[in-house]
């Protein structure tokens, strides 16, 4: 599965009270979180995004409270995938359950600036800044995780289960 | 070849022996979720098909976060959880029971077992030898579906403390020391297990808020040895019955070991806008502060709001700052009342907030104004999170933040004790 986008190039602990406040927590709709996602660190980035673009960050991207409305903003806002140094793990398994991918890497979070145009692959875990030239690997997902993010999410497998052991 | 706490528990819950980087299966003990993810929790748990909670008894929704609502949202947040309680027969505590963690604590949590909260802070309960860990609200919702959920068995940080605290050092100097020492993603994916002379001494209030810390430092849990002091406490709150000894093996592999001697410590605060942005409290003297929130489920017990009101009895805050106090519990709540420390801390001129979050997120009782600041005895200062992007979190112990309520600034809370 190949994604391509611009990137949006953030620093490091990004945490989960910048990516969405706990003023919004009461929100459901995916699309309102959208609207207000960054919104206390990049006031920007709401009308800058556009669908397909990709979130580069330093280390520990979504660290804090638990809050799953984070991966969910993000994802509704139209970023295709997340490429950091490292990942918070709360946050690393919300963003899996929720059907938004993941790759860590810190060679390409550090050779990616905002406005690069980058290219993902989520199978073979290769991430090509094309603005560059320059080429990285992140780690591929194990498999139970792969299964996950082929189901579409947590909740969709849980579905699948169920459905198949009626 | 020995094992880690965290070996140990998850080896003994999922049946086979796992050792660091193994994924496990294992059924959980206890899954809890709160205001503010456990509505979407309780709609993944429709949308996954689900129809009732594997085990309702062990399933527990507290209503913290917004306790009292603020507004209408919150209050039909707080009636759609009411409603599933009541539909499913699991426990629910209400507005004002307090925070999630501290009942936990108190209550519900035991050693050995495995504990799934949709909350971060959830690594509280590790205090009591419980592999404790936060999740968000659909993996929490499949493990309330299914009582079951994956785990990677963490690899282990050791944390071992020799020494004894000077006067005016506490547990909450330790760790804010250990999170500026090793980062705010020192220990991500890891255990943190503590040992040492320090904390086979340690009573439980202290090791809760520990164990509460240990995310700030990127860790999946906060471990502590169950001991005979996990054993009085589960007596204490009659529970007795469920105490089983927990050590780690000698000889288990350890991916790092930090040693740290208390008595070199000395008050310390986290500066904003990160928990690994630490200094002296003497080194941040002549900080004004605008506000002081004494609580949360880091620094909310009857021991806490016992060390403020020993600093605060007979004098007055400064008139310059607010001072803003909220028991982590009804039972604590009632304990504070019973030993005269609200009547002390409200003649000192606090104001003494409901049990439960309270200020320490921002959504209501105690948003900042911009450019104020604000001392805090809670675990986290991100830019905005008390409500205010324009505002400024430092964190601190309850004796530093009762000082510098009186000072009006942030003060090193030896020169008044």
């Amino acid at each position: 599965m190949k994604l391509r986008g611009t990137a949006h190039k953030y620093g490091s602990n990004v945490d989960t009270d910048a990516i969405i406040p706990a003023r919004y927590l009461n929100v459901s709709d995916a699309q309102e979180l959208a609207k207000h996602c960054m919104e206390d660190i990049d006031t920007g980035f709401v009308r800058r995004v556009k669908p397909g673009d990709i979130i580069v960050a330093e280390a520990n991207f979504g660290c804090g409270s638990s809050r799953e409305h984070a991966p969910v903003a993000i994802k509704a806002s139209g970023i295709s995938c997340v490429v950091a140094g490292s990942f918070a793990r709360i946050f690393f398994r919300n963003a899996i359950n929720i059907g938004l991918p993941l790759l860590e890497c810190p060679e390409a979070a550090a050779g990616c600036s905002t406005g690069d145009i980058i290219e993902v692959d989520l199978t073979s875990g290769e991430i090509t800044n094309v603005t560059t030239g320059k080429k990285y690997r992140a780690s591929p997902y194990p498999e139970f995780l792969l299964d996950i993010i082929k189901s579409g999410g947590l909740v969709s497998q849980t579905k699948k289960k169920l459905a198949r052991a009626r | 070849m020995g094992s880690t706490l965290a070996e140990k528990i998850l080896s003994r819950n999922s049946g086979s022996a796992v050792r660091a980087g193994d994924i496990a299966v294992v059924p959980v003990d206890l899954a809890f979720v709160q205001d503010t993810t456990g509505p979407l929790t309780v709609r993944q748990f429709q949308a996954s098909g689900l129809k009732r909670l594997a085990n309702p008894k062990r399933t527990v929704l507290f209503l913290d976060h917004a306790a009292p609502s603020p507004r209408s949202e919150h209050s039909n947040d707080h009636l759609l959880m009411r409603r599933f309680a009541e539909e499913q027969g699991c426990l629910i505590f209400d507005v004002g029971d307090g925070v999630c963690h501290q009942i936990v604590a108190e209550r519900l949590a035991n050693p050995g077992e495995v504990i799934v909260g949709a909350d971060s802070h959830s690594v509280t309960a590790g205090a009591l030898g419980a592999f404790a860990t936060g999740m968000g609200s659909t993996d929490v919702a499949i493990a309330m579906g299914l009582g079951k959920t994956w785990l990677r068995v963490p690899e282990t940080m050791r944390i071992l403390t020799t020494g004894k605290f000077p006067t005016g050092v506490f547990v909450k100097d330790l760790i804010l020391h250990l999170i500026g020492k090793i980062g705010a993603d020192g220990a991500t994916y890891k255990s943190l297990e503590f040992g040492g002379d320090v904390v086979d001494g340690m009573g439980m209030p202290d090791r809760l808020t520990i164990a509460n810390m240990a995310v700030e430092a990127g860790a999946k849990v906060g471990l502590f040895p169950s001991d005979r002091i996990t054993e009085s406490f589960l007596k204490k709150h009659g529970r007795g019955d469920k105490y089983i000894p927990l050590q780690p093996d000698q000889g288990a592999t350890c991916e790092t070991t930090i040693e740290v001697d208390v008595s070199k410590l000395e008050p310390t605060v986290s500066r904003p806008h990160t928990v690994d942005n630490v200094a002296l409290a003497r080194e941040l003297k002549g900080t004004k502060i605008q506000q002081v929130f004494i609580g949360t489920c880091t620094n909310g017990r009857i021991e806490d709001l016992e060390v403020a009101a020993a600093i605060l009895k007979g004098k007055e805050r400064n008139s310059r700052t607010r001072l803003l106090i909220a028991p982590a519990s009804r039972q604590v709540y009632l304990d504070a009342i019973e030993k005269g420390y609200i009547q002390t801390l409200v003649k000192a001129g606090a104001l003494i907030l409901p049990p439960g979050c309270a200020a320490c997120l921002g959504l209501h009782q105690g948003i900042l104004a911009d450019g104020e600041s604000c001392l805090s005895t809670a675990n986290r200062n991100f830019k905005g999170r008390m409500g205010n992007t324009q505002s400024f979190i430092y964190l601190a112990s309850p004796a530093t933040a009762a000082a510098s309520a009186l000072a009006g600034e942030i003060v090193d809370p030896r020169e008044v004790m």
